[in-house]
């Protein structure tokens, strides 16, 4: 039994045959071919710049998610700093989701980065071998007959049978592969519109944010109400007055159970 | 000898280093038949990456067929299985 290497060779040459079966003329064959070739280099290209593009769309929501965990990060060190540990835990916690997400897309990432390059590759191979394709069908038409060329053309045919198939087959992962991200992609991209990290302008607030603001503006008013505590108090003699007029009325009422309890105490 | 691995290319593979090959290629097909994953994995990784150690890229503008092929790194049984059974699937 022949190996799996044997056997999956035999496949792609099977294909190439019957290819080549279907036509009167082998050098219709040629030209046909090359017509397709051109097609799936036009495929190929298509498909580098649309792994590109998902590959450029996930490097913005990485950097939009880490902004937000940024955020988040800087939100629990200002809650923890006004005491709120339970703030501060909860931003925390939002953080870590953050960072799982970011990691997340930095594999999908790296597997579209690997995509990419593996199809330029692909790209430029095909691209050889359809210039080195068109070279060989002129020559094979210009100088042998029908059944000269059918002999003639059969490894050149098979050969970029084979590579057409490989780089057709390679071309049909990367869709797949960024069709599947895509999905992903749309969802986080909702996640970030929907306010539910908030977004860079800032102008939707999330609730962290907010308890924040609270807080700040909680510490604002007890600041200003110290602050007018002391101008206040600084202003002694202000205070006397008003508390003079008010002390003559009631003084006369605690000096009473004072001065009732000192005998007991000292007695 | 040249062999194509899905994905990557053609590499002229010197005649003696097939037997190597061969070694690995049935615990490969073995793996496949037997719908062992792992033993897929293994057998298909080590395989790559002595065809890639020592095999030498065939120029981009060579024009003749491979007398083997390999699956590409990421392939699993399913589509090898797929490929094997279904020449249908290749475009082109």
């Amino acid at each position: 039994m022949a190996g799996l290497m044997k056997r999956m060779s035999l496949i792609f040459k099977a294909k190439a045959n019957k290819v080549m079966d279907r036509a009167e003329d082998p050098r219709e064959t040629l030209d046909y071919s090359y017509t397709k070739q051109l097609e799936l280099l036009q495929k190929v290209r298509r498909g580098v710049a649309d792994v590109a593009t998902s590959r450029k769309r996930l490097e913005l929501q990485v950097q939009q998610l880490q902004q937000q965990s940024d955020k988040l990060d800087g939100q629990a060190r200002a809650a923890l700093a006004q005491g709120r540990e339970d703030l501060a835990r909860e931003a925390l916690t939002r953080k870590s989701g953050l960072q799982g997400q970011i990691s997340d897309l930095q594999t999908q990432h790296a597997s579209l980065q690997a995509e990419e390059e593996k199809l330029t590759l692909a790209s430029q191979r095909l691209q050889a071998k359809v210039d080195a394709f068109r070279t060989k069908k002129e020559t094979i038409k210009a100088t042998y007959t029908a059944a000269e060329a059918q002999t003639k053309i059969g490894e050149a045919f098979s050969g970029i049978s084979e590579e057409m198939g490989d780089v057709g087959m390679a071309i049909q992962r990367a869709e797949d592969k960024t069709q599947s991200l895509q999905a992903r992609a749309g969802a986080i991209d909702e996640l970030l519109a929907s306010g539910a990290l908030d977004d860079q302008t800032g102008t939707s607030k999330d609730d962290i944010q907010l308890e924040l603001d609270r807080m700040a503006s909680t510490n604002d008013v007890e600041l200003e109400l110290a602050k007018m505590k002391g101008e206040i108090s600084g202003g002694a003699a202000p205070q006397a007055i008003e508390g003079a007029s008010t002390t003559n009325q009631t003084a006369p009422a605690p000096a009473t159970p004072a001065e009732a309890q000192h005998p007991e105490g000292s007695s | 000898m040249i062999i194509r691995i899905l994905g990557e290319g053609q590499f002229d593979v010197a005649e003696h280093t097939v037997e190597a090959l061969n070694g690995i290629d049935n615990e490969l097909q073995v793996a496949v038949d037997s719908n062992d994953e792992v033993g897929f994995r293994e057998a298909l990784r080590s395989l790559l990456a002595l065809v890639r150690e020592v095999g030498e890229r065939v120029p981009d503008d060579y024009l003749g067929p491979s007398e083997l092929v390999l699956p590409n790194a990421d392939a699993t049984i399913e589509e090898v299985r797929a490929l094997l059974g279904e020449e249908g699937l290749i475009p082109g």
